[in-house]
């Protein structure tokens, strides 16, 4: 191994008493890619944010390129060449591809005056040597969120960049746009850059990944090659189960079929939405959970959303148990009792400057108070109630939903919808961002839900998620219905077949 | 390359002119509607449409215009600055006041001055953090109160005399326009090329387009607030100076509520005040198009000129409105 171009060593991290990193260190040789792995409150987080300088350590030094480093600031290790790349994009919408990606480094004319010509040639330049072809004059939000992602990182690793740290890159992408991005990552490896990556794709990691860390409790349990280490036993580390239990129980925690009997509790029938829908149909019956697949933009969000009576149709009927919704109307929708978990839970979910207690309550409220004044008692029953059910771990009702790990603001959604007692829970990426372990809860939760009678609706871009979650699921393709399946059909290659067969016809 | 991302995945074809023409809608309405205006008050009113008119409306328009150029730019940021008005007669007062040293320290004066009262403002709001509507609004009282105790509560009006080099700036005219008119353009042309084709102009949109991100991404954030409170005092003071060179002394009670028409004016001509977009073009448009309301309803003579301030608040709740729908379909396509 050549010396290493990042050395962190015995960094200790604490945050109000607690240790949030106890005596990590990790060394990262030039041009390697290593996986940061364990589940949220693990370390990860504060242990990228100590190497991008947002944190400074309590003890222990980073060293780059054999000297020491302390950041003040963000920008101080971005200028020293350490970049990272953002779960949410840290870019901004309003302002176009060009600018966003060339931001305090456009190129200037006489009297510091930006040329535009050239910025928008050297940005198409550099967004197409990554694969990325787009109108860089276009504003940043007419993208997609993947391609917004690909721009990140394009900017990242287009400012001298030595060190490149991915937080969760692939979550809003699709498998091509993956491809394109473990393209990138190859040649950053080519150029000596190293590069820290973090995500919850097992798939990934093995596909990209030389070295790995994996922490628990702020502690390293593991370092070495990813490649001697399988994939069992990575889980197991990650986890702290015993190999045993996490083999039994598989990587997914869904028991399979549900009894789903009797008369659809749900029946939307040619939803309509010039350019996004066309003609879908779904049925749900009690207890059962389908699933919706497809790639990204395939029409499953807007789906879940015109069920929800949150997204205008053009044609289109939805009915719950028999009875007929208006249309567009959000709040008929839950009056009917139909529940939708949105996909981005930070802009639509929760309300992260609320208490848990006061998040869960929320959309229960009409329903705990009378005359317009509000139980307080039934609202501590409640809170109560689905705190111990959903296993919310949280310090108490009372603390802020912003410090909670993202399966557990998760979980205080899902139970913000259970308090409306619905008949019909919509769930758009349940388990995106979440981790191993409380993906595992998570899915344990939809199968318990489902088997108490309630019709789940489950979109999820994890495959495995999908076919082992749902009884049926239907495919998607560009906004149409391209197939259905179940029982012995239902797999991962069948799911994935239906899809390429309709690109290719 | 194994693949290639092309964008935008989910925007339908088709949809581009109606997008564009929006777009255009946002960024250029208040110039439409101020080219009909003038237009239909051309052929209704004989005595609009004359030189003497409308170098009226443009010399009574130029100091509206150069507080709401710093306006814009601290809209943009997302911000906002209610202290334009005082600082405007503050700055009217300090430039008589200062007419003892002579001209140029009549306008320096104020300068400095207001200057120095947007770098504090400008301080507090983006080191301090402070929320602007609150700083600016304590800017508001405090130069107020400035202004009160240079002038002894009011008392004592300082004259600017006729035939000083500052007097004759501000109420000479060339080619039928008053010198203030030139400048007030010449700001901005310079104001224009500083927020559109400069770093600074980019930090301006991007700090509005999304704060957080802007300071993950290098833009000095802090350093950017405190310039375009700093420009927005200056601006004002400096339009403060001009105005009371025009009407020959400081008066003490200009200025209330103008922060307001500003603001109307920089929002008419397109810039969000939600920060993030705008232009100086669309402001200049935005103030012409105030000042042509009101001409009108003076040209109608048995109206009502406090219908002027019914009918300027009418048209920016419209305008408001059209914004708020026009962004939302943007987002929503």
């Amino acid at each position: 191994m050549a010396d290493p171009l990042l050395q962190v060593s015995g960094i200790v991290k604490r945050f109000t008493g607690v240790v949030a990193l106890d005596r990590v260190s990790l060394d990262l040789a030039p041009g390697e890619v290593h996986a940061l792995v364990g589940e949220n409150g693990a370390g990860k987080s504060t242990l990228i944010k100590v190497i991008t300088g947002v944190y400074s350590p309590d003890e222990g030094e980073v060293r780059l390129g054999g000297r020491r480093v302390e950041f003040g600031t963000p920008l101080d290790a971005q200028r020293s060449g350490i970049q990272a790349v953002h779960q949410e994009i840290g870019l901004v919408p309003s302002m176009s591809v060009a600018r966003n990606l060339l931001l305090g480094r456009e190129p200037r004319r006489r009297f510091g005056l930006i040329d535009f010509g050239r910025m928008h040639s050297e940005a198409a330049l550099t967004l197409k040597s990554y694969g990325i072809d787009v109108d860089v004059r276009e504003p940043l939000r007419s993208l997609g969120l993947g391609a917004q992602q690909m721009i990140a990182l394009a900017r990242a690793v287009s400012v001298d960049a030595r060190v490149v740290v991915m937080d969760e890159p692939t979550s809003s992408l699709e498998p091509r746009e993956v491809d394109t991005l473990f393209g990138v990552i190859g040649r950053l490896r080519e150029q000596g850059i190293s590069v820290i990556y973090v995500s919850h794709r097992l798939d990934e990691l093995y596909r990209i990944c030389d070295g790995v860390t994996v922490l628990r409790d702020g502690r390293v349990v593991h370092q070495g090659s990813l490649a001697e280490l399988d994939r069992l036993r990575l889980v197991s580390l990650m986890l702290g189960r015993d190999m045993s239990e996490v083999r039994a129980e598989g990587v997914t925690r869904f028991s399979g079929a549900h009894d789903a009997d009797g008369a659809p509790v749900l029946v939307a029938g040619g939803l309509t939405r010039r350019h996004v829908l066309d003609d879908v149909s779904v049925a749900i019956r009690p207890g059962e959970v389908v699933g919706l697949g497809g790639l990204l933009g395939a029409g499953r969000t807007e789906t879940a959303k015109a069920i929800a009576g949150a997204l205008q149709l053009d044609g289109g009927h939805v009915t719950v148990a028999g009875v007929n919704l208006r249309r567009g109307s959000a709040a008929a929708a839950i009056k009917a009792g139909v529940a939708l978990l949105p996909e981005d839970r930070k802009s639509e979910g929760i309300i992260p400057t609320l208490s848990v207690r006061e998040n869960i309550a929320l959309a229960a409220l009409p329903r705990l108070s009378r005359g317009g004044v509000v139980s307080d008692a039934r609202i501590d029953r409640i809170v109560d109630t689905f705190m111990k059910r959903l296993r919310i771990k949280a310090a108490g009702p009372h603390q802020r939903v912003a410090e909670l790990s993202g399966g557990n603001q998760q979980k205080v959604l899902i139970a913000r919808w259970l308090a409306t007692e619905p008949r019909i829970l919509l769930l758009d990426e349940p388990t995106r961002g979440i981790d191993v372990g409380a993906k595992a809860e998570v899915q344990a939760l939809i199968d318990e839900l489902a088997s108490e009678g309630l019709g789940v609706l489950l979109i999820s871009s994890d495959l495995e998620e999908l076919v082992e979650g749902s009884d049926r699921v239907v495919v998607l393709k560009d906004g149409t219905v391209v197939g259905e399946l179940a029982g012995g059909d239902l797999t991962e290659e069948g799911i994935m077949s239906t899809i390429a067969q309709v690109e290719d016809g | 390359m194994t693949s290639t991302v092309t964008a935008p995945a989910e925007a339908p074809p088709g949809a581009g002119g109606r997008e564009r023409f929006f777009g255009l809608m946002q960024r250029h309405g208040a110039t439409a509607v101020l080219v009909l205006l003038v237009a239909v008050g051309s052929v209704s009113f004989s005595s609009f449409p004359t030189g003497d008119n409308l170098g009226n409306i443009a010399i009574t328009s130029s100091f509206l215009a150069t507080v709401a150029l710093g306006m814009t730019f601290v809209i943009i940021t997302g911000g906002i600055d209610l202290s334009v008005g005082s600082v405007f007669a503050l700055g009217g007062v300090l430039a008589a006041y200062g007419m003892r040293w002579g001209s140029f320290a009549a306008l320096l004066l104020p300068l400095a001055v207001c200057g120095a009262f947007g770098l504090v403002q400008g301080l507090l709001i983006a080191r301090v953090r402070l929320a602007p509507f609150i700083v600016t609004l304590a800017g508001l009282l405090g130069a107020r109160g400035l202004l009160l105790s240079i002038s002894n509560e009011g008392a004592t009006t300082y004259l600017i005399p006729h035939g000083s080099l500052l007097a004759r700036f501000g109420q000479g005219s060339v080619l039928g326009l008053g010198y203030p008119v030139y400048l007030t353009l010449a700001l901005f042309a310079a104001g224009a090329v500083l927020l559109q084709r400069t770093r600074f102009g980019q930090c301006v949109y991007a700090i509005g387009g999304g704060e957080d991100a802007a300071q993950l991404m290098g833009v000095p954030v802090t350093r950017t607030k405190v310039l375009v409170y700093v420009m927005s005092g200056l601006l004002a003071g400096l339009a403060g100076a001009l105005n009371a060179a025009r009407l020959s002394s400081g008066v003490t009670i200009l200025g209330t509520g103008m922060e307001l028409d500003v603001i109307a004016a920089v929002v008419i001509g397109g810039t969000l005040l939600t920060g993030g977009a705008g232009s100086v073009s669309g402001t200049i448009a935005g103030v012409l198009l105030l000042g042509v309301i009101q001409n009108l309803i003076n040209q109608i003579g048995d109206l009502s000129s406090s219908y002027q301030q019914v009918v300027s608040g009418g048209f920016l709740a419209v305008v408001v409105v059209v914004q708020t729908y026009l962004s939302r379909v943007q987002r929503l396509r």
